[in-house]
């Protein structure tokens, strides 16, 4: 059963310290809105896990939220660093977090294997580089067959305590359709326990029924559903707004130091109640600047049978 | 001849090392550049794919990061990373792959991972990416990066992506696919010999052999063959300065 519930409450229903945490996207569609309330609640000694750490995930460790990352590139793609995650591993600011690392393949091969509850995957990555080294989870297997190579890397399941994901649109059920980049998004809802999904909009079930190729998450695995519009800014959805690239430049110099990167959580987390609030206080401008223009796909023909 | 800057050359010389009809798996910065530069000029059959999941991307302005949605619109197809990773990448799929890194030896080996230990890193990099995988599956990689000696070092504190590991021959016997194909820097361009060793191919204009030892960590080796390398005609300086980097995000400065 799959209920509709405000985001407050959704995190708070399903959100525990202590917990290995996926808040979804590579790029697209990553649930800024939802790890703001979880900044807000308060939430220690995570385990922030995703293939690409990026704001939300650098203001989570400033917050002090987290105590450990998993992930393969934690970067600010096109910009540069993460500053706060820089901090927390070189100094220790504002806590020391732990972290476990893979490159994408072996990240997203992880999920896979929790998605489909494999003991592992394997993968053609890591001979010759000094991960195995360091990654005790990367491990090497012989192949039981004559052809091919005669070992490879293995990666174990990982199956995320929470994995909060965000979809364009659901119907009540919580059955999604995502297009654009999905990521590995798919993958950690299917390898989580529970799975909180936050979208653009609510739609009717006829709406998702008339295009199933394009459901890529089923309510059957969603606990909940949360409607809230704009809820990945500054990162964005595809169709409905930009990547608000403005905004990433700019984190670059707001999380110069652990002070400022205090004060922007103040002003734009903990200041403001939720998304809405959140939304009024950026302006209508920005978001206007946001919108693309239309470009509808062709709809296809499922025929009448 | 028209003044350009170093990124400017790094990003046609880079360009260049494409050819029509190649796949390109396309990273962030100046290869995104490169990349965009190639297909806009020699190689408009070049199929971009980017590490999100796009195939054959046709952006209509430069993405910031590889996530951007330009890069979704109007692409070939958009798969999710286990299919980009697996079905592509894995499959021997992608003829070419771009490769930055802090710190790159003498047999292409590349760290973008950590300086210094890694329990205890002085500087802590955002990690492999991709990289690892592309690096081991791709047919050819080209990596780009600023000339220093604290980039190119005898031996990288960490192999975030192979390269000749330690040769070759080495190369080869782990199974490993392809293998680095030119590194591209602000001073020269360097290829590797029959052995797996980087050797400088051409020099920069106004570069001189003392300038590229003495910003390497190794007693690097020149071709017999040491030319010059081509600078940017002036169509390319225009394409970047007016269409791919208007806003001089990445052209705008020359730091390391």
């Amino acid at each position: 059963m799959t209920d509709v519930l405000e985001m407050s409450e959704a995190i708070s229903r399903t959100v525990e310290d202590g917990q290995r945490i996926y808040l979804g996207g590579f790029t697209h569609l990553i649930p800024f809105a939802a790890g703001h309330e979880i900044i807000r609640q308060g939430y220690e000694g995570l385990n922030l896990i995703r293939a690409t750490p990026d704001l939300i995930y650098d203001q989570l460790i400033a917050a002090g939220c987290a105590s450990a990352v998993t992930f393969s590139y934690a970067g600010n793609p096109g910009v540069g660093s993460l500053r706060a995650f820089r901090r927390a591993v070189e100094d220790g600011e504002p806590n020391e977090v732990d972290l476990e690392e893979y490159s994408h393949f072996g990240l997203v091969s992880r999920l896979e294997a929790g998605a489909k509850d494999l003991p592992f995957v394997p993968l053609r990555s890591y001979v010759g580089s000094d991960y195995p080294e360091h990654n005790d989870a990367i491990r090497f297997v012989e192949n039981p067959y004559d052809d091919g190579i005669d070992e490879i890397a293995v990666v174990p399941p990982l199956k995320p305590d929470v994995a909060i994901v965000r979809a364009q649109r659901a119907d009540e059920d919580g059955n999604a359709h995502l297009w654009g980049i999905t990521g590995e998004i798919v993958e950690a809802a299917f390898a989580a326990d529970t799975v909180v999904l936050c979208v653009e909009e609510i739609v009717d079930r006829s709406v998702i029924r008339s295009d199933p190729n394009r459901t890529h998450i089923p309510g059957t695995v969603v606990d909940c559903v949360v409607e809230e519009p704009y809820g990945s800014h500054p990162s964005y959805a595809q169709g409905y707004y930009d990547r608000d690239n403005d905004a990433y430049l700019e984190w670059d110099e707001i999380s110069e130091t652990h002070e400022s990167t205090q004060e922007w959580l103040a002003e734009w987390v903990h200041g403001v109640d939720g998304r809405a609030e959140y939304l009024e206080k950026l302006g209508t401008r920005r978001l206007l600047d946001l919108q693309p223009r239309s470009n509808l796909s062709v709809p296809i023909d499922m025929g009448d049978y | 001849m028209r003044a350009y800057t170093d990124t400017e050359l790094m990003i046609s010389r880079a360009a260049q090392e494409l050819e029509n009809g190649d796949t390109t798996l396309v990273g962030v910065g100046v290869p995104n550049l490169a990349c965009n530069l190639a297909k806009r000029t020699h190689a408009p059959d070049l199929e971009m794919i980017y590490e999100s999941g796009t195939i054959g991307s046709d952006p209509s302005r430069l993405p910031l990061s590889i996530g951007d949605p330009v890069l979704a619109t109007n692409a070939r197809s958009v798969v999710p990373m286990t299919k980009g990773f697996g079905y592509y990448l894995q499959a021997g799929r992608i003829d070419v792959g771009f490769l930055g890194g802090a710190q790159i030896d003498r047999w292409g080996n590349i760290n973008s991972t950590v300086i210094g230990e890694y329990d205890d890193p002085a500087v802590r990099l955002p990690g492999s990416g991709g990289a690892c995988e592309i690096a081991s599956n791709t047919d050819r990689t080209i990596i780009i990066a600023p000339h220093s000696e604290r980039r190119f070092p005898a031996e990288v504190d960490f192999v975030t992506s192979p390269g000749y590991v330690g040769g070759r021959e080495n190369r080869e016997s782990l199974g490993l696919r392809g293998g680095p194909e030119a590194v591209i820097t602000d001073k020269a361009v360097m290829r590797f010999d029959d052995d797996g060793e980087m050797i400088v191919a051409s020099l920069h204009p106004n570069v001189s052999k003392t300038d590229v030892r003495n910003a390497t960590g190794w007693d690097v080796q020149f071709s017999a063959d040491l030319g010059e390398t081509r600078t940017p005609t002036d169509d390319e300086i225009d394409l970047i300065r007016n269409d791919l980097d208007p806003d001089g995000i990445y052209t705008g400065g020359d730091g390391d």
